[in-house]
């Protein structure tokens, strides 16, 4: 721009011209690569655009290229905290195709492992929002009990994020001997650590004016815009997958499903509060209650042979080989798998051609839908406000962008 | 759970009678195929029917299915919280004339998912307000997820934008 015309512009009356500002997309107090198109009178927010896909990366076209195991890895890098759900919501929706139904132990060290990983993305969502809002204390006592929970997960599955822990028809690994002494020891100091966030944050007086009211959406506008998970119970709307349409056994499980009332940032803190300490009563429920017994089904259409057999015989290498190069063959057909992740309703619509790779896989990121959101929640506040908003939806990169 | 797959089929054949072109069930799900042209109405009728009441656009994706006629299946997954129920919807588009209407009066979550939709699978939706790409960048060219997309194409490269141009004012 030409010199004169800037000295032009700044010669403008501040005060009451709008203003047109873009925030991000690399923001040091946004967690995730994203922009916001701002337009502010002063620092009201009058308009918010959301940019997203910053972190795409063809997720939905690489799973067509390989084969049904092969997709489990990119599952993974769907929601990164907490990968275990979307293992599991990905190799549901593969076995209702196939007609699978895995043993009871199976079903029982899914659901452990899928709260593990709940509360986990509990623990970061909780950690961050309070960590930018200047609660540093809090971020850190966070991360280290999260530490903990990942230690478990590494322990159970070998890796601490990037997982690949379900199969079709089972789970690759049994969890470990010492499985509960690990979680009981993890509970005792997350129980530790809920406690002084809830002594640091619940009625904190900055906290509390920086969440309450900020960013409440109706209960009719969170419907509409297809909200799940935690925006959308503390909009007051009690729903939740694990209640309302079980899978992997969860009707087994004694567990309540937090609500809100006001729709704001301060009821989806606290339904995030309520919701850890629900998910570890489902995991001392499952470690108390998990029956004996195969962890994966016997069925060579979709289940490796163990290695002594692809060593030592010629059929199990065959078999093996068969497997690997052209992939189990799952039937053709067509099936919509939702599973409660984080932060919403994980979906899995996917479309088998009767081939050995799947001929689409859409993914429903519950996010994607937080963020289309974001523009009429800001509406009418401060720029201030966004901060605590975007880290109340807890927008994870990988599962909003794909 | 709601109703049943079957008895949501006889009820939407109750209720749609010759609007529900196809019907089907399979694992426990419903799935019925509309006509382009009838999709609004229908879309608001399920919306709004209280024995229905399928107050949530869940899902909207489309599949290719290249080589058949027509080639594009656009997929709508509803859900009912009060009913506790799903539904599957199907609108068919051939390649030549690729595009469906529009949801966004019925659904606000029915806009980014349509603006995905258009950038992924080229699918145009009449009467969109926005109808912008979301992942990709507006440079891009093609949509990524037909079948006829190379996964190894190489996009051209485009000049930064310079904010100023594109009408941001200091």
């Amino acid at each position: 721009m030409a010199y004169p015309e800037r000295q032009a512009s700044l010669e403008v009356d501040a005060a009451d011209e709008i203003m047109e500002i873009q925030m991000g997309p690399s923001h040091p107090a946004t967690h995730g690569t994203i922009k916001f198109n701002l337009k502010l009178d002063g620092e009201v927010v009058l308009e918010c655009d959301t940019e997203v896909g910053y972190l795409h990366r063809g997720f939905e076209k690489m799973i067509e290229q390989g084969t049904w195991t092969q997709a489990i890895p990119y599952t993974d890098r769907l929601n990164y905290v907490s990968p275990l759900i979307n293992n599991v919501g990905f190799i549901l929706g593969v076995e209702r195709l196939c007609g699978i139904e895995v043993p009871e132990r199976c079903q029982y060290i899914r659901v452990i492992m899928s709260e593990v990983s709940r509360i986990c993305d509990h623990l970061t969502c909780l950690g961050m929002a309070g960590a930018e809002l200047g609660a540093q204390t809090v971020g850190f006592l966070t991360n280290e009990s999260r530490e903990f929970l990942w230690d478990i997960v590494e322990a159970v599955t070998g890796a601490r994020l990037t997982i690949s822990y379900t199969r079709i028809g089972g789970v690759t690994r049994d969890l470990p001997h010492d499985i509960r002494e690990r979680v009981a020891a993890a509970f005792k100091n997350l129980r530790g650590v809920m406690d002084d966030c809830d002594k640091l944050l619940t009625r904190n007086r900055i906290f509390y004016d920086r969440m309450v009211g900020i960013g409440a959406l109706t209960k009719e506008d969170a419907i509409s815009y297809g909200l799940t998970g935690p925006l959308l119970r503390a909009a007051g709307v009690s729903y939740d997958v694990r209640k309302a349409q079980p899978y992997s056994g969860y009707e087994r499980f004694d567990f309540e499903v937090p609500v809100g009332t006001t729709g704001d940032n301060y009821d989806r803190f606290l339904i995030r509060v309520n919701e850890i300490e629900q998910s570890m009563r489902i995991v001392e429920q499952g470690l108390k209650d998990i029956p004996d017994g195969p962890i994966r089904i016997d069925d060579p259409r979709y289940v490796l042979p163990e290695k002594h057999q692809v060593y030592n015989s010629i059929e199990g290498l065959m078999h093996h080989f068969k497997l690997i190069m052209e992939g189990a063959k799952v039937p053709a057909g067509e099936v919509y798998q939702a599973v409660e992740g984080g932060n919403g309703e994980v979906g899995f619509y996917i479309v088998s051609d009767g081939s050995g790779r799947p001929y689409r896989c859409r993914v429903r990121p519950p996010c994607f839908f937080g963020m289309s959101a974001l523009g009429q929640m800001l509406k009418g506040h401060m720029i201030a406000d966004i901060i605590p908003t975007f880290g109340m939806i807890n927008m994870i990169g990988g599962e909003c962008d794909r | 759970m709601g109703l049943t797959a079957e008895a949501m089929i006889a009820s939407l054949r109750d209720a749609f009678g010759e609007r529900i072109r196809e019907s089907a069930t399979a694992f426990g799900e419903a799935t019925v195929v509309i006509h382009r042209d009838e999709a609004l109405a229908t879309f608001a009728e399920l919306r709004d029917r209280p024995e229905l009441a399928f107050e949530m656009l869940v899902d909207l994706t489309a599949v290719d299915y290249l080589g058949k006629t027509p080639r594009f299946e656009v997929v709508y997954h509803l859900h009912s919280l009060s009913q506790n129920h799903r539904l599957r919807v199907k609108v068919r588009a051939g390649n030549e004339d690729a595009w469906v209407h529009s949801l966004t009066p019925l659904w606000k979550s029915a806009n980014w998912l349509e603006r995905e939709c258009w950038d992924m699978l080229g699918i145009r939706f009449v009467g969109h307000p926005d109808p912008r790409r979301i992942l990709m960048y507006e440079e891009f060219v093609g949509h990524a997820l037909r079948k006829d997309y190379p996964v190894d194409k190489r996009q051209p490269l485009t000049p930064e934008r310079d904010p100023i141009e594109v009408g941001w004012k200091f």
